[in-house]
């Protein structure tokens, strides 16, 4: 029950994305070039995508587990820190580079073709160096 | 197009829906970059393995619903550039980045700014900067596309 949830899930939010446009690279790069031909969509997806969810984290600390048990997920706290602020920014320059992020990456791969498959490996390379990247700035901002 | 940002609010809400149910039902927050890169680095499944499991079940939902939909409702286009280098360095700065961050446009943008959270928003500022930033950088001055 666990797994069919997690694939609705899944397959919810990928049909959000294809419906809304987010897997049209052109239609979210639109989105980030003010000085060029400006598409607001991406707003209309993010303001709609919001007020389900704040449903949802509302409801949530009156439960004590998971509809399917388990544990409610707590919301991280952390604190804004050197990799929130320079990740966000290289994640925002590949982004507007090729108008992908890691959600439609995985939701255009069966029809995105061979480019798709290697942003997303590209994309896993990245994921996998990370670790190295933050102990890099971290040994770098330590003097 | 005009009907675009009526598609847009019905998929957002899609979107917000799912995140929605993922943390109610399974009790997981919808962070796509978190999801697969927890995945890639096998920190997951080191954790537990139903809980690998699970976002291996979402990944595959994520892929194969938008895959058949694609064919009902007219095959639209990716507009994806086919330049590999292009590719690859977008590919690299999303992964590293989006980890760096711990997290994306799902995880802060969606689920982030839903409950306001600061790091969401600290996030989401920087992110869509940087966005706008590489538009001009690489769109406007150098003429890539």
């Amino acid at each position: 029950m666990r797994l069919l949830a997690a694939f609705g899930c899944g397959g919810l939010f990928g049909a959000g994305l294809l419906v809304s446009g987010m897997t049209d690279t052109t239609k979210v790069i639109g989105w980030l070039d003010i000085f060029g031909d400006w598409d607001p969509t991406l707003a209309f997806v993010l303001a709609a995508a919001i007020v389900p969810m704040a449903i949802a984290w509302r409801i949530a600390p009156r439960r004590k587990t998971a509809v399917f048990g388990g544990p409610l997920s707590p919301p991280p706290f952390r604190d804004a820190d050197r990799g929130l602020v320079l990740g966000s920014l290289a994640f925002g320059f590949g982004w507007g580079l090729a108008g992908l992020c890691p959600g439609p990456s995985v939701a255009v791969l069966l029809f995105g073709g061979w480019n798709s498959l290697l942003f997303l490996i590209a994309m896993l390379a990245g994921m996998v160096a990370a670790p190295v990247l933050r102990a890099r700035i971290d040994r770098l901002a330590a003097g | 197009m005009q009907a675009d940002w009526i598609w847009g609010l019905v998929g957002g809400a899609m979107i917000g829906t799912a995140a929605a149910a993922y943390l109610l039902l399974n009790g997981r927050i919808m962070g796509a970059s978190g999801i697969i890169g927890r995945l890639a680095d096998g920190s997951e499944q080191r954790a537990s393995r139903s809980s690998a499991l699970e976002n291996l079940a979402f990944l595959l939902g994520l892929a194969l619903v938008p895959g058949l939909l694609w064919l009902v409702i007219g095959r639209p286009a990716t507009n994806l550039t086919s330049q590999p280098v292009i590719l690859i360095a977008a590919g690299l700065m999303v992964g590293a980045g989006t980890r760096l961050a711990n997290g994306c446009t799902s995880g802060h943008g969606v689920c982030g700014l839903s409950r306001l959270s600061f790091r969401g928003f600290v996030a989401t500022v920087f992110y869509l900067v940087g966005g706008g930033l590489s538009v001009i950088f690489f769109r406007h001055l150098l003429g890539i596309s």
